[in-house]
Formats: structure tokens, C-alpha cells, sequence
């Protein structure tokens, strides 16, 4: 019989894939304990397709593994999640939205208390904000959807994973596509590094 | 068949043909086809309280029904809304003229303290406006003493609470808490609703009702005052 202890799956968001398999690249030999299966990234405009995708991954791979994590935070879910992953008996990120994991929540809630209206960008969303926000918000289709989305909205924040000369131009371009402010913050990957930390060097919790 | 062939000339439909093909054009967003629908209406004689009921807002109702099944997404509810947005500016004018506009009485509604997310309350207040409430939208981030102060000005028969965050919703329960302090509570219907909300968390933060969405909070709304059709 193989011996499956010890293993880690994280189910995550596809916005994060690129980041944990860094962090789990990063982790060594303590990283090789942590399997990735991601959910599409689209999600994050149809939150209700998350615990249905999750409850899919679980059933087919979770037999395998003596502890999951998912690499999402409430994503929108209006607390289903938090439900979801209590009732499961599995480990949720903390925070409302990866960029909240991202900067730590008390900088987040700093961030927050600053601007109110700030519309916040990780390199992912940098990367596919065309995909994800104008043409999966319908913007591109119409422009004047633009205004009733972000009419609330101030400033754009990127909260950068990596320091991208190329990432920022695009950041800043996406701000001025908003008509908002710009402002850049390296952060790094925050709670998503420690939590990973924690997993790899953590005993294993069978689920 | 050429496109050209197929195109439906609103004005050769009778009555109820023109009412089904402009919920239908409703639901495509289509506005100019909406705003043409509206003034046949009205230019055959109907009453602008009957447009609003039966074309527009029961075409608004099939919007928020499909919404709630994940068969229409926000870009598309938000095309309708502006299409509906497009026939009330032909019907305001007149129902603000009439007796029964606003029959329903008041209705106060605002997003929450720390949210500014509107999308949502706005299509309800639009809902509302559509059932015969006059909506008065104190907008975003609202703390408690907005609320207070719209309560004591307006005097509306039922308050409406939105929020977008799971992080902000519990400040709805803020609101209510001082509300029943200041014996406000039992006099006063208060409505909650927005995506994370739920009838669990309404019951928890002890509101009167919970709006699962725009077209159904409409319908509470009236069954409230007591206007049910």
C-alpha cells in the first residue's frame, strides 16, 4: 500500500497558481508534500461556481491526501465558504479576497480606511485584466457599463507580487482605462507565503 | 431570411403581443425598443401605472428570476435595468402627476457604513419605484445616523439596508440594534438584502424581512404595506 500520509492538496483559486507553485518551489523538499489542483480563475466574477468546483476536486482527489487547504478567501461567497470548509473540516486563507491575503489584513483594513473606494489589482489581475474585468464584466461589449461599476471608485491599488517594470505600465494603463487614480505597494505574498509555511512544516491533520 | 425580414415593427403588434415583445426586449437590454414600446402604450390610451406594472416591471421580475438562476449574469441585468431606466423617463413625468403614484408610500434605502458597492440597491430602488413606493436612496456608505435622520425627515413606511462585503453586512445588525433601542424597531419595517445576506443572517440581526433580489424584495415590499395584486 502506498504510504499517502502527509500530503497536502491545496485547491485554489487560478489567479493564485502562479504564486503557490513559487512558494512551494521556494518551500525545498518540505514542498514536495503540496499538490496544487486549481479552479478557473473566471470565478471570481461567478463566486457560485466555487464550492460546486470544490465539492468536484474533493470527491475525485481528496481520498489521496490527509489535509486540504483552499487557496481562496471568501471570494464572494457571502460567507458560504467559511460554511463550506468548517463543515468539510478543511483550511480556508483568511481575508475577504486574495488581495487582502496578499497584504495582511491589518494593512489591507489600513488600506481600506484610507481610500474607500479602492479597486485593488494583484499581478494576476494585472495580467488578465482585459479577460477578467473588461471583457468578463461585459465592459468591452459595453462601454458605458464602465461607469456603473466604478462609478464608486477612487483609485486603483496595485498590491504587486513581484517587482515588474512591465506589470506596473500595465497596472497604470488599467487605471487610466478606470479613469481612477493609481497607486503601486510592493507587498509580496503575505499570508498565502506563511500559510504555506505553516502547511510544510506543520504534522499532518488527516481530513 | 435577411435580418431586414425579420425585424418586428413594434406599432403593427396589437396590445398584448407589444407587452410580451417589449418584456422580451427588455430582457435584451434593448432601450430604444423599450422607450418605443412605452409610447405606443401610452399613445393607444393605457395608463402609465399599467405600462410601468405589466411591461415593465413584470419584465423586470423574468430578469431577476433568470439572475437568481445563473441563467443572466450582472452585465446582462444591468443592460435591462437601463432599458427600464429607458421607459420610466417616458412614465415618471406622467405618474408624478397622477393620484396614485407613490401610493405605496415611503421607502428608504441606502448601502451600508464601510461599502460602496450600489449595483444592487439601485436595481431595487428601481423595483420599488416601479411597485409605487417613492424611493428615497440615502446612496453609499451610510452610518447609522444617515438612516436616523431620513427616518425622522421622511417618515417611510419600511427602511431598506444593502451590502456587497460579508466584512459590512454585519453593520446592518448596527443599525437595527439602534433602532430598537430607540423604540423605532416596532413601529418601523426594516429590509435587508445584497449577496452575501441571507434569510439566516436577516433572522439573526432580527429584520423584518430579507430581499433575495430586486423583483422579490419589490413584491415584500408591497406585501409589507399591505398592496399585495
Amino acid at each position: 500500500m502506498t504510504n499517502t500520509s502527509h500530503k497536502t492538496l491545496i485547491i485554489a483559486c487560478g489567479a493564485l497558481a502562479k504564486e503557490i507553485l513559487f512558494l512551494k518551489k521556494m518551500l525545498g523538499d518540505a514542498g514536495r508534500s503540496i499538490d496544487l489542483q486549481c479552479l478557473p480563475a473566471d470565478y471570481h466574477n461567478t463566486p457560485r461556481k466555487i464550492i460546486p468546483g470544490l465539492e468536484k476536486v474533493i470527491a475525485e482527489r481528496g481520498c489521496h491526501y490527509d489535509r486540504i487547504l483552499i487557496g481562496y478567501g471568501d471570494c464572494g461567497t457571502g460567507g458560504h465558504l467559511d460554511a463550506f470548509v468548517a463543515k468539510n473540516n478543511l483550511e480556508l486563507l483568511p481575508g475577504a479576497h486574495c488581495y487582502a491575503f496578499f497584504a495582511g489584513l491589518d494593512e489591507f483594513d489600513a488600506l481600506m480606511e484610507e481610500e474607500l473606494g479602492s479597486f485593488f489589482l494583484t499581478d494576476y489581475l494585472v495580467k488578465f485584466f482585459d479577460t477578467l474585468i473588461i471583457k468578463g464584466m461585459g465592459v468591452d461589449k459595453h462601454p458605458d457599463l464602465k461607469d456603473i461599476y466604478f462609478a464608486n471608485y477612487k483609485r486603483v491599488v496595485y498590491l504587486a507580487q513581484t517587482e515588474d517594470l512591465e506589470l506596473q505600465k500595465q497596472a497604470k494603463a488599467a487605471a487610466q482605462t478606470l479613469e481612477l487614480d493609481y497607486e503601486y505597494k510592493f507587498i509580496g505574498y503575505g499570508m498565502l507565503a506563511d500559510a504555506m509555511d505553516t502547511l510544510a512544516l506543520r504534522e499532518p491533520a488527516y481530513v | 431570411m435577411s435580418d431586414e425580414d425579420d425585424e418586428i415593427i413594434l406599432k403593427d403588434l396589437d396590445d398584448t403581443q407589444l407587452v410580451e415583445q417589449m418584456q422580451d426586449d427588455l430582457y435584451d437590454g434593448l432601450a430604444d425598443e423599450v422607450v418605443e414600446g412605452t409610447q405606443i402604450l401610452l399613445d393607444r390610451g393605457w395608463d402609465a401605472n399599467a405600462v410601468l406594472t405589466d411591461a415593465l416591471v413584470e419584465g423586470m421580475r423574468i430578469v431577476g428570476v433568470d439572475f437568481r438562476d445563473g441563467i443572466l449574469f450582472v452585465p446582462e441585468v444591468l443592460q435591462c435595468a437601463s432599458a427600464m431606466k429607458g421607459g420610466m423617463s417616458l412614465l415618471r413625468p406622467i405618474l408624478a402627476n397622477t393620484e396614485n403614484s407613490a401610493g405605496l408610500g415611503t421607502y428608504v434605502i441606502g448601502t451600508v457604513k464601510g461599502d460602496i458597492h450600489d449595483i444592487g440597491k439601485n436595481l431595487v430602488g428601481m423595483m420599488l419605484e416601479g411597485a409605487g413606493f417613492e424611493v428615497i436612496d440615502l446612496g453609499i456608505n451610510n452610518p447609522v445616523e444617515n438612516y436616523l435622520e431620513a427616518i425622522d425627515k421622511h417618515q417611510p413606511a419600511i427602511l431598506g439596508m444593502s451590502a456587497l462585503l460579508t466584512t459590512t453586512m454585519p453593520y446592518m445588525g448596527v443599525v437595527i440594534e439602534e433602532l430598537d433601542k430607540r423604540g423605532i424597531l416596532k413601529e418601523l419595517p426594516v429590509m435587508v438584502g445584497g449577496a452575501p445576506v441571507n434569510q439566516e443572517f436577516s433572522d439573526a440581526i432580527n429584520a423584518h424581512t430579507y430581499g433575495r433580489d430586486a423583483a422579490m424584495t419589490a413584491e415584500l415590499a408591497k406585501a409589507i404595506v399591505g398592496k399585495n395584486r
